[in-house]
């Protein structure tokens, strides 16, 4: 359905799209970060691609893709109002490298950069103001990072004393545990799974228990 | 304060006039929730306005990483809490795509009529809540009305009247219930009544008209650029919705139209809500004459979907099924897909990634409220304070998809 | 003129000692001005408990004023970030005595299933809260209840934070239910 728009691009800039792929009706184009600008311009001012509708700014975290390939994927989508056709644009960023804005070229990226910084702290050149917009300003680190665990408040408000009776009734070792994947067990290379089906999914070694000591 | 004698003559005072910085929010009345906006003021007139969302933020995508596929449905109802089947819809269809199934055609009718239903509570609430604000607490109370009644209808499906986490990937969570065509044929002239009447008072009022006609006005390519879809996207002119133009779930069978409005302003947005509700009792009919009485819901894939519990309890590889299912989650195959559908503010767009397990990588959901929003910053320059709390409400900021 | 000020402040639990608190405490619980500190989904139930069906009016409790210091009754609704929580705080400081707070729904009393970086697990964690409403979101029934419940509470002078039990439900109504093999 968009095959028009993966061919308008090769046909334009060649090398510079590194990958384009189609799956489930979906077409996607990889670019460089140093191209991000160029290939969005062009997508919303060539006449057959017509991009005139924004769709979405997001961007994915991959800590484990380090060091070959860049951690974040930043994505774009759009859509042509004329010509009904869509596209995702994706590049990938070290975590200290920033992407061009796009914010000049769809004013709707404005928003949705901002978000991408205050979740992942990809940081955009030249956008108006770069501030976060759904944390607070106080708040130190970036959500939506792998790294970033998920019960870790920075709350605003110093917490009443609400006394014993609120509490949960079993200990913090007990019960389920929190998410199914550790992400900081295994980010910092720990291979004791949270659950054993899961963690045979991930390609985690099996042990016997949580309390056996790794032997080597 | 000094003596004002030098000051007689009053065409020769000259009253300093600098532009003030007010706070709305996030704590307001009209403010549908939670938005901060920081206004500068010359007089009433608005100059400037910073629109600061986020007090609503819950992690939603963080937390859909926590559990399984199956598991974000509750997360998912959460987003635009007042059309939740639509949120559903759209998230199993995203899981749908990337899996490759293919619903049967009795749920698809099925999913359409739930869908259809919230969407008509999603436009009741907002020209509802709009209207109050402006003062008419009637027709508020009128479509509140009609939303019960609808919400019955639901409850009595689903279990519960709101959040209902009644989709699944592969179908719904339990059949259709035989008296439900008979319950829809019975609510669809009443909701009809209530629009009619709602609209005797409304709108062509004067005093409702002064005050939403012309005001909050947004161009076509502005609203392009900044990625409006929905009803606020219609109300420019511009005919688009993923029902017609990427229809899903049998859509393109059905006969409706597309209200569309003509400049853009507050005016159109709630005539064009008003009329979208007419259209979905219009596509409800013709669904409700279309439900099979009989015939599968969910896709017969083992990998999907629950086994019936009589089988769990008896045979052995249905226990095992269950089992993997519920400890493991389903399990799309590693890919990213993106999936939209029309939600009730446009565009809901669910960006998936799997990495092959049953735990999602990342689920982003592309918020229709969020991005419709920084419209405000641009149509509410030159207006005044009043005009914000129309122009607002008419922008249907559903603070659960706004912040997720 | 001592007992009179022991009820009228706030945070004492205790029992009415005389006709005039009586009084008092009959005249507060059916007159309460509430101040609604709305934010997520539980919003639409507390928008449906004000509407004709449920009709909170009836108690005395419909009259809503946007402004804290007018207000008695605060009702916290929905989810509260924390970056909302020293809005919730100060607002809830602006209030006079005697003032009440209501937890509406699972996220204002526990913090739900949000339990993440962002939520305030509870806002009796940055207030004190009279009467806990559980619920995602609650019935309006339950939100009558809870509202009966505080107006006990105001009569009596009792100022320990409850909840609001949820209704028993006959065994003749729970769905799916088999009746017995032996019949």
């Amino acid at each position: 359905m968009s095959q028009l728009v993966l061919e308008r691009l090769r046909a334009r800039f060649g090398e510079k799209i590194l990958q384009t792929s189609s799956f489930r009706g979906d077409e996607e184009a990889i670019v460089a970060p140093a191209d991000w600008l160029e290939v969005a311009t062009f997508l919303r001012d060539d006449p057959e691609c017509a991009m005139n509708h924004f769709v979405d700014v997001t961007a994915v975290d991959y800590p484990e893709r380090e060091p070959e390939t860049p951690r974040f994927d930043l994505l774009l989508f759009v859509r042509s109002l004329a010509k009904k056709h869509r596209i995702r644009l994706k590049t990938r960023l070290r975590e200290d490298q920033g992407a061009a804005t796009l914010s000049q070229v769809w004013l709707g990226a404005d928003w949705t950069e901002r978000e991408v910084y205050d979740m992942f702290g990809i940081k955009f050149d030249g956008h108006p103001d770069l501030r976060r917009i759904l944390m607070y300003e106080e708040f130190k680190g970036y959500p939506l990072r792998k790294d970033y665990p998920i019960n870790k408040t920075q709350p605003l408000v110093e917490y009443r004393d609400v006394g014993p009776s609120k509490l949960a009734p079993f200990g913090g070792d007990m019960g389920n545990p929190f998410g199914r994947i550790d992400w900081l067990q295994r980010l910092g290379g720990g291979n004791r799974q949270v659950s054993p089906a899961i963690g045979v999914q991930q390609g985690q070694k099996q042990t016997l228990s949580s309390g056996t000591e790794e032997k080597n | 304060m000094e003596p004002t004698e030098e000051y007689e003559d009053e065409n020769s005072l000259e009253l300093p006039a600098e532009p003030m910085r007010l706070n709305m929010g996030p704590s307001h009345p009209a403010m549908h929730g939670t938005i901060r906006m920081v206004l500068d003021l010359d007089g009433e007139i608005i100059r400037n306005v910073d629109v600061q969302p986020g007090y609503l933020h819950r992690g939603f995508e963080k937390s859909c990483e926590r559990g399984t596929w199956s598991q974000v449905y509750p997360y998912a109802d959460r987003l635009n809490y007042v059309s939740p089947m639509l949120n559903n819809v759209g998230f199993s269809l995203a899981v749908e795509k990337l899996m490759g199934i293919v619903v049967p055609e009795r749920c698809q009718v099925y999913r359409v009529i739930l869908g259809e239903l919230s969407r008509i509570t999603d436009h009741l609430t907002c020209n509802g809540a709009m209207a109050m604000e402006l003062g008419a607490f009637t027709p508020f109370l009128w479509m509140i009305k009609v939303r019960d009644w609808i919400w019955d209808i639901l409850e009595a499906e689903t279990g519960a009247r709101m959040t209902h986490s009644f989709g699944r990937i592969g179908g719904m969570a339990k059949p259709p219930r035989p008296q439900l065509k008979d319950d829809i044929r019975a609510i669809l002239p009443q909701v009809e009544r209530v629009l009619t009447e709602s609209e005797a008072l409304l709108i062509r009022n004067r005093i409702f008209i002064d005050r939403v006609a012309n005001v909050g006005k947004l161009s076509q390519k502005d609203a392009l650029s900044l990625g409006i879809t929905g009803p606020m996207l219609r109300a420019t002119g511009l005919e688009v919705d993923v029902r017609k133009d990427n229809p899903y779930s049998g859509y393109e069978t059905y006969d409706f139209e597309i209200p569309v409005g003509h400049q853009g302003d507050t005016y159109d947005r709630f005539m064009v809500r008003l009329e979208e509700v007419r259209q979905s009792c219009r596509i409800l009919q013709q669904a409700i004459d279309r439900l099979a009485d009989d015939g599968p819901i969910n896709v017969s894939d083992p990998r999907v979907i629950l086994p019936e519990k009589e089988a769990v309890y008896h045979t052995i590889e249905a226990t095992i099924a269950h089992f993997k299912i519920v400890m493991e989650g389903v399990k799309p195959p590693a890919g990213e897909v993106y999936s939209y559908t029309e939600g009730g503010n446009g565009e809901l767009g669910f960006y998936i990634v799997s990495d092959g397990s049953g735990t999602p990588y990342r689920v982003r959901c592309r918020p229709p409220s969020f991005i419709n929003l920084k419209a405000a910053e641009i149509f509410l320059r030159g207006e005044m304070i009043a005009d914000i709390v129309p122009a607002f409400g008419s922008v249907n900021m559903i603070g659960g998809e706004c912040d997720r | 003129m001592g007992e009179v000020t022991a009820v009228l402040g706030g945070g004492q639990s205790g029992f009415a000692t005389s006709n005039f608190d009586a009084l008092l405490g009959w005249a507060r619980k059916y007159s309460l001005f509430q101040y609604p500190f709305v934010t997520a989904c539980c919003g639409m139930e507390h928008m449906a408990t004000a509407g004709a069906r449920y009709d909170i009016e009836r108690f005395g409790a419909g009259a809503p004023r946007f402004s804290p210091r007018q207000s008695d009754l605060l009702w916290v609704v929905g989810t509260i970030t924390q970056k909302q929580a020293p809005a919730l705080k100060r607002i809830y400081e602006q209030m006079a005595d005697p003032k009440y707070v209501i937890a509406f729904g699972t996220c204002a009393s526990c913090g739900g299933f949000y339990d993440n970086y962002t939520t305030v697990p509870g806002i009796d964690k940055v207030i004190p809260v009279d009467v806990f409403i559980p619920g995602c979101p609650p019935r309006p029934e339950a939100v009558l209840d809870a509202l009966i419940l505080l107006q006990e509470k105001i009569q009596n002078g009792d100022r320990d934070p409850v909840v609001s039990a949820p209704r028993p439900v006959s065994p003749l109504v729970q769905i799916g239910l088999k009746p017995p093999d032996n019949t």
